[in-house]
């Protein structure tokens, strides 16, 4: 039987006390301990993009971090997104511009961009291609998203 | 995943003397984005997970000291593309750690990572060779310094002991001018392994290191010391018959997926040159 071990964690501005396997992966805490399953798991080899998580402002593939490695952590998850009932700038744009099909990369996406924006408030076309590279959309919604995340670009950084 | 116990040293000590008692068990976590897959498909099972990231000597970062720059175990892909030194010395390691998997791997992924899981399509590998790196290995014997081109065996397999495992990855800064380029081919623009990946450094004295990998059991590094390579006015023949030489080394597999021997070897033909106009374009900008 193998040892729990007590991590902390502050998620989406809640601060979490729990006792994790070490083989359970960050995301699996999140989707099974914690129920925020915003946060999918597609293909499992951080290819996909659709785990995507901010951990300590980075963001990262959950499905290729351990809990225990999280230990301490500040992470912000889709769910996180929203505030005071107000959805993110990011949240907004990708409903005006029709970026969300079947929906299930979105949160990735969402977190992928919000990165992307905090990193670079104003980035080309080019530079949104490849902060957003790790994503895959498998309706095919590139094109919109893409729109989504430049159209937040283009209001500026206020709107973050 | 099958289960483990997972272990946290804050020291080189600990982590030595606890590897000393259970190398063959344990396996060495950094980054883990290739750690992590193996584990999920249980392609291993270690009954420990030796987590080197609260390692206080490993967390050092990028480091200028007696005309070294050192590259501590924890540095990530994304921040050694924003590091100043590297930026400036070792301008070919940037495009590298850049095309390593997407902005979420790089976040996580390390170079010595990277290095030790030793992957004959390491992006890292060819400007690590070509500027001539050496690996700190640390290990119950001690220290001891591995140049980058002894320690890769082959795919998967370098020279590290039992116990052993890396601290750092040690650049000598140039001592003479030198332009280098790192470029790569993949199936997909984004987030792909490399099919061949090559890099070519231009020294001002006329010296020409270029190194590739993905196209046999490990990474090569060759040298043109004739002059040719390096001089823009050398006719082309000449050129194509260093670069044959330097490519007899490659040896693609016949059972890889992402492409075929003969792409891989007309690609790297024509990566070699790129590099090497790229490389050349950087030494006369320093000018």
């Amino acid at each position: 039987m193998e040892k729990l071990i007590p991590i902390e964690m502050n998620i989406n501005n809640q601060h979490y006390k729990l006792e994790v396997s070490p083989s359970k992966r960050l995301l699996d805490v999140l989707r099974e301990d914690l129920d925020l399953t915003a946060t999918k798991e597609c293909c499992g080899i951080g290819e996909c993009g659709a785990c995507t998580v901010l951990v300590n402002g980075k963001a990262v593939n959950s499905c290729l971090m351990l809990a225990v490695e999280a230990d301490g952590a500040t992470i912000l998850t889709a769910e996180g997104l929203a505030s005071n009932g107000r959805l993110d700038a990011l949240q907004e744009a990708f409903l005006e511009k029709g970026a969300v099909q079947c929906g299930f990369c979105i949160p990735g996406q969402l977190m992928a961009a919000k990165y992307l924006l905090t990193q670079n408030p104003h980035p080309t076309r080019e530079e949104v291609e490849e902060g957003m590279a790790g994503n895959l959309c498998r309706c095919g919604g590139y094109e919109r998203i893409i729109e989504a995340v430049l159209s937040v670009a283009e209001k500026g950084e206020e709107q973050l | 995943m099958s289960d483990f116990e997972y272990v946290r040293p804050t020291t080189i000590d600990e982590a030595v003397r606890f590897l000393a008692a259970h190398g063959t068990e344990a396996r060495i976590l950094a980054g883990g984005t290739d750690l992590l897959i193996q584990l999920r498909n249980n392609d291993i099972q270690p009954s420990f997970i030796l987590d080197v990231k609260h390692i206080r000597e490993l967390q050092t970062g990028v480091q200028l000291k007696d005309g070294l720059v050192s590259i501590s175990a924890t540095v990530t892909m994304s921040e050694l593309v924003m590091d100043p030194l590297i930026n400036r010395y070792f301008p070919a390691l940037v495009d590298a750690a850049n095309v390593v998997g997407s902005v979420q791997i790089r976040n996580r992924a390390t170079l010595v990572g990277n290095i030790c899981n030793a992957s004959p399509a390491a992006d890292s590998a060819p400007p690590l060779l070509v500027y001539g790196a050496e690996v700190v290995a640390i290990g119950s014997q001690g220290k001891r310094r591995i140049p980058l081109n002894d320690f890769f065996v082959r795919s998967g397999v370098t020279v590290l002991q039992r116990g052993e495992f890396v601290a750092s990855i040690e650049l000598p800064v140039p001592t003479t001018r030198m332009g280098a380029a790192h470029v790569r081919r993949t199936r997909r623009r984004g987030h792909d392994l490399a099919s061949v990946t090559l890099c070519c450094g231009v020294q001002e004295t006329g010296v020409v290191r270029l190194s590739y990998g993905s196209v046999g059991p490990r990474p090569v590094l060759a040298l043109d010391t004739s002059g040719i390579l390096a001089d823009e006015k050398a006719p082309e023949e000449a050129k194509t018959a260093i670069f044959e030489s330097i490519f007899a080394q490659a040896s693609p597999s016949k059972k890889s997926m992402r492409a075929s021997p003969a792409y891989r070897l007309a690609m790297l033909r024509v990566l070699g040159k790129q590099a090497l106009e790229l490389a050349l374009a950087r030494l006369n900008d320093q000018g």
